[in-house]
């Protein structure tokens, strides 16, 4: 049976990786199960939780909602890309300090919707953090804490872009 | 004398304990765990809410000999989940007295196999009249539980009610509706479960209470303790959730493995877990009060009855704590209450934060706007005229001995709301504007801990050891789904001994390793289980002082090698505690008199809410919550307690609504079973009055229920006085407002164009 499905090649965190699967599989369960990275979450099964994103080709996706047919050839980041050189990212360290995270379940896809929204708008307002996390459900913070841990994060790369510009200059000089 | 030395990491906003590997993807939930030779379990159940079953039928079309089915026939021990009253069967035999009952359970290698088997089952029924209502099931004209349909009643007594009424100078009267609320932990319920001849039952699960499961396990399947092993895995929120029903996935996991020799996984999918799994109890409850002139107290009559569902689970301790909450913070010479938990054929209700307060509060803090506003008297006044002071006895009669500072809340939440400005600029913008806005107050207790005697009863037994390794672990079956186990009871191990965090480590929560610090439920864990590892942290260092000469001041090298050194002299290096009550309790579990908990943490919480009166939809545009829960041990875990709380009781007044047809969940999905969400919840404001409480942990009271109480009752009185129109029932949606809102606002101030 498993001969004659078709090979999916998926380049997730920034490594090729191939799946020999049924094209409707989820990308989710692909994930999971296949490339057992289980940073990913399954809350709902249905696009409305969002523990399950994951950033696809720039675009935050419901990997539940994706067959993998349609991630053939894409460029996947998932929970466990954000971390580099064994250092956390800065959403990953104001989750941390501001208490952004609490049972974690929904964390991972709160992150990479985080992320996508900084990817895209480095300085939300409030109001713009809400509506970027509106699709990820969180049941125990009240989203206080998660707002908090992305304007920080925002911060932290306002800084580090301050950081890399004066270091420029003194380099310029 | 811990609780007002200064601290090095007690009260500090020490990071999550397993906060790195929840935000790398690392941390391991049920559900990301495999078993060499793992199948995969799944449950078929009742499509009737009661009925007797007359035959199971197997499609021919099926070949069954990949599957491994078990029935109630194949339990080797009882066939019942062991909690309060063994009522509930682990798998029914023979009837069924709810919708999604489990009847056959089915394992086989591949998930996908499953589905289409579950669907191949023919189950035939001799359906029997069911019962939905809590009336349906007072007017007991049919019986579905017991002789009578009655879970459990108290009545609750304090001075002479009936002749209260004569002497009164206003009595009022009021209604109060509450509906069930799920908890909507976005991990559901899974566990894995393996057996063997040699080991017996072992279960890895998204769970609260490992011996609440370890219990229920060596009675269904007839083990002595040391043959059943339950390990809880990280546990993606709970709720009260995973208090009760952990216990029946465990057993139908356990079965399973039991019958096909292979370990197997069964976790539930989010349809199955809203429709089959517990919920909030749903209320009505009656005041009647007897006020003078001048707006004090002079008797409470209140009625309680809640829905309990088809089996009684816990509902007899949900309704306990209804009954103890039921009057509020406030002194009343003469006080009734009569409740009663019912049965109907209903999936059970269970455990949910605040665990019955949530219902009483509602109903209390409502009454206390209706009597304000019947009276004439300011709702705030209203309330600080009553107030519960120092040494003031509460309808049990128990004396408050720690200091109660309500006033002081009341203030400091009139004061952080800007109340009365905002309330003027309201009544001015009001006019006119389609648009109302207004504030809601809630005033509140939370008993926390276990009722009564509980504490005593439970005997809960927590430490710590030293392991080779040079760490410290501490030894609590009390587990972490979010609210901060871990950080909080290793900051305090790390106090007590003098050691940083780094020092210390969870040990797992399994019990096999770990001993029975009792379940980790009712806002007790800080308080309770805090304060016996604040002690046995102490006793450690006192024991290697005594044996080993450990010095006053010591290094965290002289600290491991002191234990090496009481290794080597005497063993193991461990030190538990057991739980001793305050001195000085009195409980009576029969008069429902007494010490009704070891402390109560106070709140007064204030709503802003914008009501639309062209599309009746209501908004929380910003929230105060201002409490007394002692010490705060970690502030910033703290204030998400109470912020996750607050967004809990916004979606429990405004939002969520699990709609029943004929016993059955009909909104089991999250498309339509609606939370508030990022874009819902307004800004939280959090404050905290610290007094430590002597006997918790490092001066800790309990704090993760206690938020929840408040927002429906002060959400509902911002309504009213946004609107002058009183709601007595939630959850409150746009539908349910539309009537009453149209004849009170009429179109003509709504339209637009």
């Amino acid at each position: 049976m498993s001969a004659c499905w078709p090979i999916f090649h998926i380049t997730v965190n920034g490594e090729d990786c191939a799946a020999q699967v049924p094209p409707m599989k989820r990308l989710l369960d692909v994930l999971r199960e296949d490339l057992r990275l289980t940073g990913t979450k399954e809350g709902c099964g249905e696009g409305e939780c969002g523990s399950c994103s994951v950033r696809m080709n720039g675009e935050l996706v419901n990997s539940c909602l994706v067959p993998v047919l349609q991630a053939d050839g894409a460029c996947i980041q998932t929970v466990e890309g954000l971390a580099a050189n064994g250092e956390l990212h800065p959403l990953q360290q104001t989750f941390l300090q501001c208490g952004g995270a609490q049972c974690g379940i929904c964390t991972p896809g709160m992150l990479m919707a985080a992320a996508q929204l900084l990817a895209h708008n480095p300085h939300p307002s409030t109001a713009e953090i809400r509506e970027g996390l509106a699709g990820n459900l969180c049941r125990c913070t009240g989203f206080m804490r998660i707002f908090e841990s992305v304007i920080a994060a925002a911060a932290y790369n306002l800084e580090d872009s301050k950081n890399r510009r004066s270091e420029q200059e003194a380099d310029a000089r | 004398m811990s609780t007002h030395a200064t601290t090095r990491i007690v009260g500090a906003p020490v990071p999550r304990k397993e906060g790195v590997d929840k935000l790398l993807g690392r941390a391991r939930y049920v559900d990301d765990m495999e078993r060499e030779g793992m199948g995969y379990g799944t449950t078929v159940r009742s499509a009737i809410p009661r009925g007797l079953i007359r035959s199971i039928g197997f499609d021919p079309h099926i070949d069954w000999s990949g599957f491994t089915i078990v029935t109630a026939a194949d339990i080797p021990g009882k066939n019942h989940i062991q909690l309060i009253v063994a009522d509930q069967p682990c798998l029914a035999d023979g009837k069924v007295n709810h919708c999604e009952e489990a009847i056959v359970l089915l394992a086989h290698a591949s998930k996908q196999q499953l589905r289409e088997a579950v669907a191949a089952i023919h189950i035939e029924y001799d359906p029997l009249p069911p019962v939905f209502t809590i009336e349906e099931s007072e007017r007991q004209d049919v019986i579905v539980w017991g002789t009578d349909n009655c879970f459990k009643s108290f009545l609750l007594e304090k001075g002479d009610v009936d002749s209260a009424w004569s002497g009164a100078a206003h009595i009022v009267e009021g209604e109060y509706r509450t509906g069930a609320q799920e908890h909507l932990y976005i991990e559901n319920n899974g566990v894995i479960a393996e057996h063997s001849a040699e080991n017996g039952v072992t279960v890895w699960g998204s769970l609260q209470c490992p011996y609440y499961v370890h219990k229920s396990l060596m009675a269904v399947f007839d083990l002595p303790e040391d043959k059943v092993r339950v390990i809880q895995t990280e546990t993606g929120g709970a709720f009260g959730g995973k208090e009760d029903y952990p216990s029946i996935l465990a057993a139908h996991a356990a079965l399973l493995a039991y019958k096909s020799g292979h370990p197997v996984k069964m976790v539930y999918d989010r349809m199955e877990d809203l429709a089959a799994t517990t919920k909030r109890h749903p209320s009505r409850i009656r005041h009647r009060t007897a006020l003078d002139r001048n707006g004090k107290l002079l008797a409470m009559d209140i009625e309680i009855a809640t829905d309990g569902g088809a089996y009684s689970t816990l509902s007899s301790t949900v309704l306990s704590r209804a009954t103890l909450h039921a009057s509020g913070p406030y002194v009343c010479p003469n006080v009734r209450v009569r409740s009663r938990s019912w049965a109907t054929n209903a999936v059970p209700y269970g455990a949910f934060r605040g665990f019955g307060a949530p219902q009483a509060i509602f109903a209390m803090e409502r009454q206390m706007d209706e009597i304000a506003a019947t009276l004439g008297i300011d709702r705030i006044e209203l309330r600080c005229r009553n107030f519960l002071h120092d040494g003031d006895t509460t309808a049990t009669e128990q004396a408050m001995r720690e200091p109660v500072i309500l006033d002081q809340l009341m203030d400091r939440a009139l004061v952080e709301s800007n109340y009365h400005a905002r309330h003027a600029q309201f009544a001015r913008e009001n006019q006119g504007n389609p648009i109302k806005r207004g504030l809601g107050i809630a005033a509140f207790y939370h008993g926390s801990g276990f009722t009564g005697s509980g504490e005593r009863t439970l005997n809960s037994l927590a430490g710590v050891d030293v392991t080779s390794e040079g760490k410290v672990r501490v030894l609590v079956s009390s587990t972490e789904f979010g609210q901060g186990t871990n950080t909080v009871l290793t900051q305090i191990a790390a106090e007590a001994i003098g050691l940083d965090m780094i020092d210390v480590i969870m040990a797992p929560a399994d019990t096999g390793i770990v001993p029975n610090s009792g379940p980790t439920v009712a806002s007790r864990t800080a308080m309770v289980v805090g304060r016996l590892i604040e002690r046995a942290g102490l006793q450690l260092v006192a024991k290697l002082r005594e044996h080993v000469a450990l010095g006053e001041c010591f290094s965290c090298a002289e600290f491991f090698a002191a234990c090496e050194a009481y290794r080597a002299a005497c063993g193991s290096v461990v030190s538990l505690c057991r739980y001793e009550p305050p001195p000085g309790i009195f409980w009576d579990d029969q008069k429902y008199r007494g010490e009704a908990y070891p402390a109560f943490a106070w709140s007064v919480q204030v709503a802003q809410v914008a009501v639309d009166t062209v599309t009746y939809s209501a908004e929380v545009e910003e929230f105060w919550a201002v409490q007394e829960a002692g010490r705060v041990l970690n502030p910033v875990l703290a204030a998400g307690q109470i912020e996750g709380g607050v967004a809990q009781g916004i979606g429990y007044a405004l939002y969520e609504k699990v709609v029943l047809r004929n016993g059955r969940v009909a909104n089991n999905q999250m498309t339509n079973y609606i939370m508030p969400t990022a874009e819902d919840v307004p800004p939280i404001h959090v404050y905290f009055e610290e007094i430590p409480f002597q006997h918790g942990g490092y001066g800790a009271k309990g704090i993760g229920e206690l938020p929840h109480d408040g927002p429906a009752p002060a959400i509902l009185n911002a309504i009213k006085d946004a609107t002058g129109v009183s709601f007595h029932s939630i959850p409150l949606l746009p539908e349910d407002m539309f009537a009453a809102l149209a004849a009170h606002h009429p179109v003509e101030e709504a339209t637009t164009a």
